[in-house]
């Protein structure tokens, strides 16, 4: 199902980005920002509150118009492509706040993201019947992150975790190359953070996932690669064991007192 | 598992069951009507309800709040009559005219006001709609303060049936009606309509799935328009001319009014309010009081009390009962 063709190898670079800058109106949110997410590998991007890591992830979907940087997926340069189309390559992000459809089924919320891939999102003139071919893949994939007994719920109506969990099989639907999850684990209690910790592992598999999240032990679990972003700059990267020692990191992060 | 998709796949079309029902009855209804109440009322009636359905496929079904809708359902009527009167075209292409011409405008007002939301998106629909009045006002073949007057029905079918028999206009008036109200309900029920309910559920998550969201609006905006323009062109047909009143303002606020006292995002609901507008219009003209007092106390209580509209409060109610017997 690669849209390029080609198989992958793990560790291969998918998405990358190279000075990136976001200026809002004289303030510098993000600066100088280099960053590869890898086929096969769970990338986290941590740091403090308003350390810019949302905005590193609205610059790398093109919510956001960089001021300076450019972006690559795959080689190709996508600075200046429009977020839906970005989307379409394969670059599908979540937000932190759970983004749902509210008032449609789980079912619904699934096939609407199958149903531009698969050429049935512009028919006005056929019935809604026509959308039946998508409900096995459909619930395939709610069946994968565990939400089958929920399949014809309103999103609206499901606890907070099982909404994240939604969400993550509507991106999945898309079968996306780089997959960017922001914070998919806040809010949530111990068990439902092992278990999206835990597909969220699986998912990545064949695919490269880049990640914000703020619960450490859940990073070092999973996680292959780290950046710390402080003030808007990368101010280390590496594995977990090279960046817990960094003391730049324990004095901006986690404090001296960790690990 | 499947006891559940069943509970709710038999909990989720209660509001379509009833809408099948009354349709089934209005149907009926309206078969027989031109016997007993005078028919132009009732194509009035059905021109409006027309009006306020393709209204609300924009509002109801896709989020968006236009306020230059006049634009289209006053300016089809324009571009109808002078199709049948200058050019001599029969009534079924000169509606086509009406239906294109609205689609142009649409494709026009809609590219630049679908770049703005919420507020601002009204703005500047309700500012182009004002430009296309004035243009209307200038305009020599729109006839100025006096529009087109004069319009004839014409026959249909190339001489079959003669429009000018008030029965015969009725029927045709229905069957319009109909199928656009059917051509409404098809795409709101299509895959295109889940789209577009995405979009208005969470527009940033539908960028984020890769839909293009300003094209989607951009098409939900030209089939409202088109729609919009069909009632606007029968309209011409049936009162046979084409005044500056359709392309007011006014007139966009009044299908705002009854969508909402209808009921948003529910099939019948602008029909309902439709029906209770144009009455009401009729009821008060005759009288002293005037008739923006009456419409602008109805709006004032349907803010107030009953915010999902007449349609929509019925639907609430039928819901909240059934959960309370469950």
């Amino acid at each position: 199902m690669s849209q390029t063709g080609h198989t992958r190898q793990a560790g291969e670079i998918v998405l990358s980005a190279r000075g990136l800058r976001k200026d809002f109106m004289g303030f510098t949110a993000v600066k100088d920002v280099d960053l590869d997410v890898r086929h096969g590998n769970i990338h986290a991007l941590i740091g403090p509150n308003g350390a810019g890591k949302t905005t590193v992830f609205n610059l790398l979907t093109k919510f956001f118009q960089p001021t300076a940087g450019t972006i690559t997926l795959d080689g190709q340069d996508i600075t200046n492509a429009p977020p839906a189309k970005v989307a379409q390559m394969g670059v599908v992000r979540s937000f932190q706040i759970s983004a749902t459809f509210p008032y449609l089924t789980v079912l619904d919320n699934v096939r609407v993201a199958l149903q531009r891939p698969n050429g049935l999102a512009t028919q006005f003139w056929r019935s809604m019947s026509a959308l039946d071919v998508l409900t096995p893949r459909a619930e395939e994939l709610i069946d994968a992150v565990g939400l089958s007994d929920a399949r014809d719920r309103m999103a609206a109506d499901l606890s907070y975790g099982r909404k994240r969990v939604l969400e993550i099989a509507t991106t999945l639907a898309l079968e996306p190359k780089v997959l960017l999850l922001d914070e998919p684990m806040a809010g949530m209690g111990h068990e439902d953070v092992g278990a999206i910790a835990r597909l969220v592992k699986t998912i990545s598999a064949d695919r490269a996932v880049l990640m914000v999240e703020h619960n450490l032990s859940v990073v070092a679990d999973i996680c292959d690669g780290i950046s710390v972003l402080q003030h808007g700059q990368v101010i280390a990267s590496g594995d977990y064991a090279s960046i817990s020692k960094d003391e730049r990191v324990r004095e901006a992060y986690m404090g001296t007192d960790h690990v | 598992m499947s006891r559940a998709a069943i509970e709710t796949t038999a909990e989720k079309p209660v509001a379509l069951r009833i809408e099948t029902i009354l349709l089934g009855l209005a149907l009926v209804g309206l078969l027989a009507a031109p016997f007993f109440i005078y028919p132009i009322f009732l194509m009035k009636m059905m021109c409006f309800a027309l009006f306020a359905c393709a209204f609300n496929l924009l509002l109801g079904y896709t989020g968006l709040l236009s306020f230059g809708h006049a634009a289209f359902f006053g300016g089809a009527a324009y571009f109808t009559a002078h199709a049948v009167k200058v050019w001599g075209l029969p009534p079924e292409i000169g509606i086509l005219v009406g239906v294109l011409g609205a689609a142009v405008l649409g494709l026009v007002i809609g590219f630049l006001a679908i770049r703005r939301q919420g507020i601002y998106f009204a703005m500047i629909t309700l500012a182009l709609s004002q430009m296309f009045f004035f243009f209307c006002v200038q305009a020599p073949f729109t006839g100025g303060e006096d529009g087109i007057q004069g319009v004839p029905r014409g026959t249909l079918l190339g001489g079959l049936i003669d429009l000018h028999n008030e029965h015969n206009m009725y029927y045709f008036v229905l069957v319009v009606f109909l199928l656009g109200v059917v051509a409404i309900w098809r795409i709101v029920n299509s895959p295109y309509g889940m789209i577009l309910r995405s979009i208005r559920e969470n527009e940033n998550r539908a960028i984020s799935l890769g839909y293009s969201v300003q094209n989607y609006k951009l098409g939900a905006f030209v089939m409202s328009a088109a729609l919009a323009g069909l009632a606007g062109g029968l309209k011409a047909l049936v009162f046979q001319f084409a005044t500056l009143t359709d392309v007011t303002w006014q007139m966009s606020g009044e299908v705002i009014l009854m969508t909402l006292l209808g009921g948003i995002g529910t099939l019948i609901g602008p029909i309902v309010g439709a029906g209770i507008v144009v009455t009401l219009q009729n009821a008060l003209a005759t009288s002293e009081f005037p008739v923006t007092i009456a419409t602008g106390l109805i709006f004032m209580i349907c803010v107030l009390i009953f915010r999902r509209g007449i349609v929509g409060e019925i639907y609430a109610y039928i819901d909240r009962r059934k959960s309370a017997g469950n």
